[in-house]
């Protein structure tokens, strides 16, 4: 049991990944967590002005499971097979963010800082929740796919679309970490 | 009850996420500073039994669930959208730390603030939806 309420190690959690991808592939589907945005988009009703969202999502309700599924997984995962450790990240990585005014480095999933409900009602913290997933969504979706659908899915195909696009990951990646989060933080 | 194996599917794929600290936005940061090789490591030795099974299905014609060979959809030939749309992604996924399949999950760990970002990211899915025939792709 103590095996499972530590951390899961990358040679274990990474072939499970992969294994949610072949599942899926089995059960006539396929792994793509960003086309969730898309249905839902759709499901709200946009696809009555946009033709981009004028299709039949009820074709997605599976993968609308598994967004439910990974809630659920989320919680069980946190509240039932979790001791509370820090993460453990390398030492720079907490003293880098801690020269960015991030305290408590690895102590919880996210940082208080910028997900704490006292940061979420800063104009500064809201607009960075905001922008985050502005990106995230319209990103993906220009790229047609995020982690799931270009990193593990496409590169396992070995198809060459999707290693530009997680190519493009690490440039944006990149750009944030190393120049726009010393003019932001 | 056709859905409960794509329920199971997602639970066990929370789970995973969680416990690989995929999830952490800590994480994110340190993959982008190369200061740990954690990340390289969940999504290298993902991507590489990914290519053996995908591999050993085409080899031996393994069928899926419905009796037809298992596939996996083709991407569209294309640079820009892939590097430029992925480059939005990167930026936005290092800020938030969160890709679209932890933005679920997070909030199964009780961090309700998430759902902001989760309505950001479906705000920027519908702009993109509004402005696709006018990006380059």
């Amino acid at each position: 049991m103590d095996y499972i309420l530590q951390p899961w190690p990358w040679y274990i959690t990474g072939p499970l990944l992969a294994l949610v991808m072949f599942i899926l592939i089995y059960f006539g589907k396929t792994f793509g967590m960003s086309s969730n945005l898309r249905t839902l988009c759709a499901i709200g009703g946009a696809g009555k002005n946009t033709a981009f969202f004028d299709f039949d999502w009820k074709e997605q309700r599976w993968n609308l499971m598994v967004v439910v599924g990974a809630i659920i997984g989320g919680f069980i995962a946190h509240f039932m097979l979790s001791a509370p450790i820090d993460i453990d990240l390398n030492p720079e990585t907490v003293s880098d963010l801690s020269l960015l005014g991030f305290e408590n480095a690895g102590k919880t999933l996210l940082p208080a800082e910028l997900y704490s409900w006292d940061a979420v009602f800063t104009l500064k913290g809201i607009s960075i929740l905001i922008v985050g997933g502005f990106l995230v969504g319209f990103g993906t979706r220009y790229a047609g796919g995020c982690t799931s659908g270009h990193a593990i899915t496409g590169l396992s195909s070995l198809q060459l679309p999707s290693l530009i696009a997680v190519i493009g990951f690490f440039i944006g990646g990149l750009i944030m970490i190393h120049l726009l989060f010393p003019l932001i933080f | 009850m056709k859905y409960l194996k794509f329920l199971l599917v997602g639970i066990f794929f929370g789970i995973v996420l969680v416990k690989s600290e995929a999830v952490s936005w800590y994480r994110i940061f340190e993959m982008f500073k190369f200061q740990s090789f954690h990340m390289y490591g969940i999504i290298g030795s993902a991507v590489t039994t990914g290519i053996v099974l995908m591999l050993l299905t085409k080899k031996l014609h393994f069928k899926n669930i419905e009796g037809h060979l298992m596939t996996v959809p083709k991407k569209e030939n294309g640079l820009t959208r892939y590097l430029l749309g992925g480059s939005i992604f990167g930026l936005g996924w290092a800020l938030s730390g969160a890709c679209p399949g932890p933005m679920y999950i997070l909030v199964g760990t009780g961090a309700f603030t998430v759902l902001i970002v989760i309505l950001a990211a479906l705000l920027g899915t519908y702009v993109y939806g509004v402005l696709k025939d006018k990006l380059p792709h």
